[in-house]
């Protein structure tokens, strides 16, 4: 592959790579941590928020999130030519 | 039937069809011992994967220690299933790519040299260890438990049956026997949890019962909270912990998890690099069934017994109670002798103490379930302790057939190697079981603090191996070196030299032993990066080798050599 294809290809990935991580900091670090006292306040069921996003919400969002970035990776290495069927 | 005739049968039947795939799918060369051949469907792999990292300590443990911690269980929780979005992203394709056989591979050509490698062995042999020797005393503790057998001799049994299909099958005959473990384990946990959730609270989902009602109308969470701040304990959903505290572990944990050899290795199995992506995302929805309902089990469990034992007469206590107070697991003593249990915070005035491994391993008993239930909660407690176990074996035995033997005997056979890899793990073997059935008192912390240092070596130097083409073999070693050093000291200090510090008062701010790898991942990357600043780049060979990575079209199956 020619070299400034190559550096797109890799420079897309890494968009996707930092809007994924960024999801995934802010489910578990920002809801289910630092941000937990004050989604307390709010409720799902009998859930108290942040306290389900620390004990399910994180994990689910986790694996959606896994499942996103396969799709999205397949999509862009046919689009630049790299997969591998 | 008696729980124990149910117990053996149930065991009994699991162990014959391990043993069974072990002979059908053994290993006759090192790619197939080391990488099963490199054609492992993703799913087949998601599953080996999620049973592979469910060890003794998720299955039996987890929900206990959940229960009497409450929010501060989290850690655990988002720790552990986090970690595998850090290895879905930004490990697992690259490293299938590079297409060779262990995490010390990797390290030593990425960085070029052997020195790196041999670091990187060491940091595997030792995270692999202390973690082996806590899975062996997992599965003396569950035969001594069920089988009612001596702990010794359920560890010893345990050994001839890991060696039996590790050494025979390699990864090839354990990634199999996984799959079969998965799903033992998976059926044995859900069953109960599904079961206390419907008497509880009428709803089946778990993960849903734990957020609905019980019988007298309030939310079961709410109910709970109340209960124990009347207790004089803290609310369930309100943490103990500092908030920096559980930042820093649960931060080491995710962290840790995409570091351990014994789980990058198993995305060395699929054929290509999408399938290392898609199988990543599989293992971890695996994993989640466990893992979203544990919290819940958690939950009903530390309901249940106060609902059941709390307040109650002490001649007048729920036949489990009894059952278990024969292990030593429940104790009920009563303090000031009028007769009731008294379960308090204050230690000195509470007349009940219980075992967190109790939660799991007697709540058939405690929702009335029938016998059988019993027996399926032992054969997949041993299921989860045995896959992990062999897991862990494979990377010893990998790790010193061929980043040790190899790299100092290059011209060495195949057929040598193989047999080298077979006694590495025979022998290792041994060490786990010796240490499982004496157990130094250090194990059992030492297993927590395999995650803080696998987060302190490991992972910065894989991650910058791969996103940066400028980090060269200096930074790396001297970044391994640092992050190793600085985490094992601050642990030791604490857990061993002066366990008396180890409080609140002394850590650096405020971050516990368990919490500190994620400090030695920061300095990890720090001296990495200023070092390979003032130090030559990588060759044009490595640089090239980079590229390579990062485009997956022609991954081909593991290279030979």
């Amino acid at each position: 592959m020619p070299k400034p294809k190559m550096q797109q290809y890799w420079r897309k990935n890494l968009i996707t790579l930092f809007y994924l991580l960024v999801v995934w900091f802010v489910v578990s670090f920002g809801f289910g941590i630092l941000g937990v006292d004050y989604l307390n306040q709010f409720n799902i069921g009998g859930f108290k928020l942040g306290f389900w996003f620390a004990q399910q919400g994180s994990i689910f969002t986790f694996v959606i999130l896994i499942f996103v970035y396969v799709i999205r990776m397949n999509k862009l290495d046919k689009e630049f030519d790299v997969n591998e069927d | 039937m008696e729980i124990l005739t149910w117990t053996y049968i149930l065991v009994g039947l699991s162990f014959a069809l391990y043993i069974g795939i072990a002979i059908y799918t053994r290993a006759g060369s090192t790619k197939e011992f080391y990488t099963a051949g490199g054609g492992v469907s993703p799913l087949a792999n998601g599953m080996a994967t999620a049973a592979d990292w469910m060890s003794a300590a998720s299955f039996i443990s987890m929900a206990g220690i959940i229960s009497f911690s409450g929010y501060d269980g989290s850690v655990y929780l988002m720790g552990w299933t986090g970690g595998y979005v850090l290895l879905a992203l930004l490990l697992a394709p690259y490293l299938r790519k590079f297409g060779k056989f262990t995490v010390p591979d990797f390290v030593g050509d990425r960085y070029y040299s052997n020195k790196a490698r041999v670091v990187a062995v060491i940091c595997a042999l030792f995270i692999s260890f202390t973690y082996v020797a806590g899975q062996m005393r997992g599965v003396g503790i569950v035969f001594s438990r069920y089988l009612e057998i001596p702990i010794e001799w359920g560890v010893v049994f345990g050994m001839c049956i890991v060696f039996f299909y590790a050494v025979l099958g390699g990864m090839k005959g354990i990634t199999y026997t996984q799959v079969a473990q998965y799903c033992v384990l998976i059926f044995a946990f859900m069953v109960p949890a599904i079961f206390v959730s419907m008497q509880l609270t009428g709803n089946p989902i778990p993960q849903m019962g734990m957020g609905s009602t019980v019988s007298d109308g309030s939310y079961l969470l709410d109910k709970l909270d109340g209960v124990l701040t009347e207790l004089g304990f803290a609310a369930y959903t309100s943490g103990r912990k500092e908030m920096a505290d559980i930042f820093m572990i649960t931060l080491a944990l995710m962290v840790g998890t995409a570091g351990l050899p014994h789980v990058i290795v198993r995305f060395f199995t699929v054929p290509r690099v999408k399938d290392a992506r898609l199988s990543a995302g599989y293992a971890l929805a695996f994993i989640s069934i466990l893992y979203t309902t544990a919290p819940a089990v958690a939950a009903f469990g530390i309901y249940n017994t106060i609902e059941s034992v709390s307040e109650k007469k002490v001649d007048n206590l729920p036949i489990w109670v009894s059952n278990w107070q024969k292990t030593n697991l429940i104790t009920v003593d009563d303090k000031n002798g009028d007769g009731m249990v008294q379960y308090l915070a204050d230690k000195g005035a509470n007349e009940l103490t219980i075992d967190k491994d109790i939660m799991v391993l007697a709540s058939p008993e405690i929702a009335k379930l029938p016998n059988w239930v019993v027996g399926l909660v032992a054969a997949g407690a041993m299921a989860a302790a045995l896959s992990t176990a062999a897991g862990l074996l494979l990377v010893i035995s990998t790790s010193v057939s061929r980043d040790l033997f190899r790299t100092f005997n290059p011209s060495m056979s195949e057929k040598k190697e193989l047999r080298i890899a077979r006694l590495a793990a025979a022998g290792a073997v041994v060490v786990a079981g010796y240490f499982g059935i004496n157990p130094p008192g250090f194990v059992a912390e030492v297993v927590a603090f395999a995650f803080g240092l696998a987060a302190a070596s490991f992972f910065p130097v894989i991650i910058m191996g791969i996103f940066s083409s400028r980090i060269n073999k200096e930074g790396a070693i001297a970044g391994m070196i640092t992050g190793l050093i600085f985490t094992l000291s601050y642990i030791i200090f604490f857990k061993f030299i002066s366990p008396e510090l180890n409080t609140k008062e002394y850590w650096w701010f405020g971050i516990s032993p368990e919490g500190i790898g994620s400090i030695g991942m920061f300095l990890n990357f720090f001296i990495c990066i200023i070092v390979s600043k003032f130090t030559p780049a990588p060759p044009q060979v490595v640089q090239d080798m980079i590229q390579e990575i990062r485009i997956p079209r022609g991954a081909g199956t593991a290279l030979e050599h």
